[in-house]
């Protein structure tokens, strides 16, 4: 850590959204010169408090001091101002621009006064200084669409260079860089470390955090757990921190009985893939098999093809080749609606956006795929429904002060409850998750933990597919590792490991 | 409910200045011949609500109402149908034209708006070419049958109501069930929210999103027979002109968001009696006259929605606090 005075200092924030208090009295500072790492699980409330510190959201409690005075950031404009830049987790480009264009917008170079013409020449040079900086090899005049993810990111970095920022924030830069992109990425922070400029860093990824951060501050349910000085950084003290309680407790799979067990009496095949291929899909074809009963958990970077590939079960995606069997039995499942009368169920990724309608109350979303069991007729039994809404609530332990409450209000967790909830109601057959506790509160998490537990024991087939590595290690019977598409390799339990996954999911070869 | 309680106010508030302000009409005529709107424009605002509803619009509802009623008239004049088989075969004709945008809308993913505008463009393009003149039908000579059906479906009395206010209610009680009593009605309105999430529940939503363009449309047709029977002429150049917007108007007085999932069927009913009533007032009116109708119209429509979007920010800060 460096000698001299904070530059950003955060004191005492708190700031609460509808049905959760994200943050609870948080504190941090970062120095000039300094990197600073922002750790915490999902709904720890870093992204929060990164947005807090860029003018995005006002803190409802707390206060600011840049340079050791006071700051009331009016908004992000305020904050660009007085050098704070956030690089968002989710980009923020306009894919039909070009890259100079994207790089100055909304300040761009100009030339003829008042006409505001723009001067394109000088931009593109310009451009081509910040491109060399972070390592691109495009040109300033290619339409950023056209680019893969990873480039698109560094663009992003690229702009906030352009920027010249006195503190940069960044939340999780290389969630979806190549290795190479990432090394280029240190090298920049390196840069701006040494021109004194703060940087603070979101990452789940903790070897990278253990290569670059100066201090890492952890926080916990909206509060600070704990903060670790450059030699004090160890992988172990970083999970302790994060998870805050014993992970065996945490993760409540009960394996040991299942261990126990002779292969003998393993319970039948309940999915099986045969050489699946489809659309957008890698060539070489898919094969696997889930057992009733069982978690197997499906691991990979982002962009390895894990969505793609439950997208394709769920009969969103068509097959070119290959067979899906259901018990047995090969299915043609062309939409989802085939998949749900099949009993394959898919609780989505983006909840928001493919799992809840988010205007609706909380019974009407519980209701929805199950209005032909609720109804006579095709008309809907309003009793019979609220009846089956309030089970799936006490059973799922859903926070919700009435039935009638738009399920956009709940927290995270809560929304989350409700999706898989849904599919309760239908005795599933195989349950896909995709990222099943992204965004839930470490409360809401160990309970959707037992409840998978619990329903994989009553013989429903779950595929779990996490970026979380410590859920997949905690929760899996057996982990299918993705990688580029294809899938890269399969652990069984008792080889599993962080090391094992990540070697896979970077393309190494097969163990 | 706040929706409805406001549009409601909405046509308490007209409905008093028009009987207050002016004294002829509070007649009994005039009553009938605001009924009689309101039982026209609320067939037609029925069936573009429901679809608007489930995340559709159609701006071709004017045309097929020219469409539907010159053809009637045709039938019957031209090829001597009697009038109960040609407004079968118009109906459904609008059936088919409702598929027709539903399949566009779904199969080839084209936006709503685009396809219904080219069918604005089309319909009364196909009514023009069926018949170039005004159809005029001097029911009692040429279809003695069709001032019968007149009769029973638009200007015929019972209890005290005219017929067509009627078979609005009628067909108002059928949409009530299948908007807020049946499935169809919630797919609808999970469609119209977030059509993906509708999808991801296993709901085959094209399906459904289909039926909603064929119910606007069949709406739709109804009215251009409507139409015919009650003015018992149809200009193949005008019949119907703009009424596409009333209805969209009605329906969004009525509470429906053109984002979809919104509004109630009392809603929309209540939505399209603005319309007459206002229409009234400005024609009644010596200050405000016709020529500002349109004005009228549009600035009452700026204002519900000014209204709303205030009243809904204000009710969700509350749910929030």
């Amino acid at each position: 850590m460096t000698s001299t005075s904070p530059l950003l200092q955060a004191n005492g924030i708190r700031k609460a959204f509808p049905g959760v208090q994200a943050l609870d009295g948080v504190s941090l500072s970062v120095g000039a010169g300094e990197v600073l790492a922002l750790l915490g699980e999902n709904g720890a409330g870093k992204s929060t408090l990164m947005k807090i510190l860029a003018g995005v959201y006002t803190p409802d409690a707390g206060e600011l001091l840049l340079d050791g005075q006071p700051v009331h950031l009016r908004g992000v404009a305020d904050a660009l101002a007085r050098g704070i830049v956030l690089i968002h987790q989710e980009l923020n480009l306009a894919d039909n621009l070009s890259v100079a264009a994207n790089l100055f917008l909304g300040n761009e170079d100009l030339r003829g006064g008042a006409l505001g013409w723009l001067d394109n020449r000088r931009m593109n040079d310009r451009a081509r200084d910040l491109l060399q900086r972070v390592g691109l090899e495009v040109s300033p005049s290619q339409r950023v669409g056209d680019l893969p993810l990873g480039q698109r990111q560094m663009i992003e970095i690229a702009r906030a260079l352009s920027q010249k920022a006195r503190v940069l924030i960044m939340d999780e830069p290389t969630s979806s860089l190549t290795q190479r992109e990432t090394e280029r990425l240190f090298q920049v922070i390196a840069d701006l470390k040494r021109s004194g400029v703060a940087v603070a860093y979101i990452s789940h990824r903790l070897m990278e955090v253990r290569e670059i951060a100066d201090r890492v501050v952890v926080l916990r349910d909206g509060r600070n757990s704990g903060e670790l000085e450059r030699d004090e950084i160890s992988h172990r003290r970083m999970v302790e921190l994060m998870v805050g309680r014993d992970l065996k407790l945490f993760f409540r799979r009960s394996h040991a009985a299942e261990a126990a067990k002779p292969a003998a009496v393993e319970k039948p095949i309940r999915l099986e893939l045969h050489n699946v291929c489809y659309l957008g899909g890698p060539q070489t074809p898919v094969s696997f098999a889930v057992r009733g009963g069982e978690i197997v958990g499906m691991a990979g970077l982002v962009g390895a093809g894990r969505t793609e590939l439950s997208e394709a079960l769920f009969g969103l995606r068509p097959l070119t080749s290959g067979e899906v069997r259901l018990d047995g039995r090969a299915v043609s499942i062309r939409s989802p609606r085939d998949a749900v009368a099949a009993g394959l169920l898919l609780a989505p990724e983006d909840r928001r956006q493919f799992g809840l309608v988010l205007e609706e109350s909380v019974q009407r979303n519980l209701g929805l795929p199950n209005l032909d069991l609720n109804s006579r007729f095709r008309m809907i039994s309003l009793r019979r429904e609220k009846d089956m809404a309030r089970r799936l609530c006490e059973r799922l332990r859903v926070k919700t002060p009435r039935l009638s409450q738009p399920v956009g209000l709940l927290s995270g967790g809560n929304q989350q409850k409700v999706v898989l909830g849904k599919w309760l109601a239908r005795q599933p057959r195989v349950l896909i998750l995709d990222e099943p506790t992204r965004g839930v509160d470490v409360g809401a998490k160990s309970e959707i933990y037992a409840l998978m537990d619990e329903l994989a024991a009553t013989g429903i087939a779950i595929v779990m597919i996490s970026s979380d590595l410590e859920e997949v290690l905690g929760m899996s019977d057996r982990v299918l590792v993705l990688h580029e598409g294809r899938l890269a390799g399969e652990l069984p339990r008792a080889v599993l490991s962080e090391q094992a996954i990540m070697h896979l999911a970077t393309g190494g070869d097969a163990i | 409910m706040t929706r409805l309680l406001g549009v409601l106010l909405m046509v308490a508030a007209l409905y008093a200045v028009d009987m207050i302000s002016f004294p002829k009409a509070m007649s009994l005529d005039n009553h009938q011949i605001l009924a009689r709107r309101l039982g026209y424009y609320g067939v037609l605002t029925l069936g573009v609500g429901a679809l608007i509803v489930s995340g559709g619009i159609d701006l071709s509802i004017g045309s097929l109402v020219g469409l539907g009623a010159v053809a009637f008239g045709y039938l019957m004049t031209e090829k001597h149908w009697p009038p109960l088989p040609a407004a079968a075969v118009v109906v459904a004709g609008s059936v088919c034209v409702g598929l027709f945008h539903g399949l566009l809308v779904t199969r080839l993913r084209l936006q709503p708006f685009l396809v219904t505008l080219c069918g604005l463009f089309m319909y009364r393009g196909l009514a023009r070419g069926l018949s170039n003149k005004t159809i005029n039908l001097p029911f009692e000579s040429v279809q003695p049958q069709a001032e019968w059906l007149r009769t029973v479906l638009v200007s015929g009395k019972t209890l005290g109501f005219p017929h067509i206010l009627w078979l609005l209610a009628g067909l108002t009680v059928l949409l009530v069930v299948v908007m807020h009593a049946s499935v169809y009605g919630r797919y609808w309105y999970a469609i119209g929210y977030n059509e993906q999430a509708a999808r991801y529940a296993g709901i085959a939503t094209d399906r459904h999103k289909i039926a909603a363009y064929i119910l606007c449309s069949t709406f739709a047709g109804i009215g251009g027979v409507l139409f015919l029977l009650e003015f018992r002429s149809a200009t193949p150049s005008s019949a119907g002109e703009l009424f596409e917007l009333y209805a969209i108007t009605g329906a969004v007085l009525g509470g429906c968001s053109l984002r979809g999932g919104e509004g109630t069927v009392l809603g929309m009913i209540l939505g399209a009696a603005v319309l007459p009533l206002l229409s009234q007032i400005c024609n009644l009116s010596e200050h405000i006259g016709s020529e500002l109708e349109y004005t009228v119209i549009g600035g009452a429509l700026l204002m519900a929605t000014v209204a709303n979007e205030l009243v809904t920010r204000l009710s969700l800060r509350r749910a929030r606090a």
